[in-house]
């Protein structure tokens, strides 16, 4: 099951490319042309996207640096031991909406102490596994259409993600039971 | 809201490094941070012209509007605003089946192009629609069904069955995704 997945996930973007370019072809349309035609909106949109990088950046940038993150740590610590979730893993489940690379370098670290196949390291890994980069995906997205306003989204988001880390926690603790 | 967070980012990095002093550390991260994200947008350039490209062949040749038929009422249900045959329910789909399989560098492009025809449909073109927000909560709820990265990872750190850790991520993945679709729900009406 795991293999057909992993061949399913290298495959699909080659056979996409493939697939597309035979069907432009088989429907008449000037496969080539049309290709620069849409490629020409890269510059635009990436050039949109970056004032919203920039700041949002810029203050990750800043809370990381200055250790508040350390500091947001042990002031909800208590509320988290009390649900039973290892502050070990803590660090990971509050950097990962925020940056990936520090997400995945915190995890990089937990997998070295505790183990890969230990329960801290699954936890770990199942919570960086479910979840998404939530405020680079706001951001960018947002950002790419000139959004200023994006409503219950950040909310709705963080809510999301607090909950995947619980539903990971009791997975891990039944799955490898 | 994002003000606010984006406010409390700021104030408490400074108050932090203010107390430690070293309030050196805000002009780093100042630095470091506008440096990152011109390094992340041009980044995207390349990739993003690449997959804008694929798509608009895709969409002369009507292939959107196919995909859109085949997983129309799943699609319907999650984006009722979004008429069937519109290029945004395609371009929907495809992002999200390109984050379903953990196509780690065209999720970003097709998401972004989903956004622009979303925007078509979208009367306030600084506010978000419901549809966006619908899409934004999801994507950033991590659809992913093969976790490449962390199994990487995983085997590199010694593990002894690397690829065990994917049913866990697909069960909490899917948690946080249907909380996603259902806290989306009820928000929406507040905003």
């Amino acid at each position: 099951m795991t293999s057909i997945l992993q061949a399913l996930s290298r495959w699909a973007l080659p056979v996409l490319l493939l697939g597309i370019t035979t069907l432009g072809l088989s429907k008449k349309v000037p496969i080539y042309e049309s290709f620069v035609d849409g490629a020409k909106e890269g510059w635009q949109t990436a050039l949109r996207v970056l004032p919203y990088l920039v700041g949002m950046l810029v203050a990750i940038a800043v809370f990381r640096q200055s250790g508040a993150l350390d500091q947001l740590i042990s002031l909800i610590s208590p509320l988290t031991n009390w649900l039973g979730f290892p502050h070990e893993v803590l660090p990971l489940a509050l950097m990962r909406p925020i940056s990936g690379s520090g997400a995945l370098a915190i995890l990089s670290q937990i997998l070295d102490t505790f183990g890969a196949d230990s329960f801290i390291g699954r936890l770990a890994a199942t919570v960086m596994g479910s979840s998404e980069t939530t405020l680079y995906v706001l951001t960018v997205y947002a950002g790419s259409i000139g959004l200023k306003r994006t409503r219950h989204t950040l909310a709705t988001s963080l809510i999301a993600d607090l909950a995947g880390a619980l539903a990971a926690l009791y997975v891990v603790l039944h799955y490898f039971a | 809201m994002i003000n606010y967070v984006w406010f409390c980012m700021i104030l408490a990095g400074v108050i932090t490094s203010a107390s430690k002093g070293q309030i050196h550390l805000v002009t780093e991260g100042i630095l470091k941070g506008s440096e990152q994200a011109v390094v992340v947008s041009i980044g995207l350039v390349g990739i993003i012209s690449f997959w804008s490209g694929m798509m608009k062949i895709a969409q002369d040749a009507g292939l959107m509007k196919t995909t859109a038929r085949i997983l129309g009422p799943l699609a319907r249900r999650l984006f009722p605003d979004v008429p069937v045959h519109h290029r945004a329910m395609g371009s929907l789909l495809l992002a999200m089946s390109a984050n379903l399989l953990g196509l780690g560098n065209a999720c970003t492009p097709l998401g972004l192009r989903a956004m622009g025809d979303l925007q078509e449909l979208n009367k306030d073109k600084e506010r978000a629609s419901d549809a966006m927000c619908t899409f934004m909560a999801v994507t950033s709820s991590s659809l992913t069904v093969i976790p490449t990265t962390i199994i990487a990872l995983r085997l590199t750190h010694g593990s002894a069955t690397p690829t065990d850790i994917i049913g866990p991520i697909i069960v909490a993945t899917t948690c946080s995704t249907l909380a996603a679709i259902a806290v989306d729900r009820i928000l929406r009406k507040f905003s």
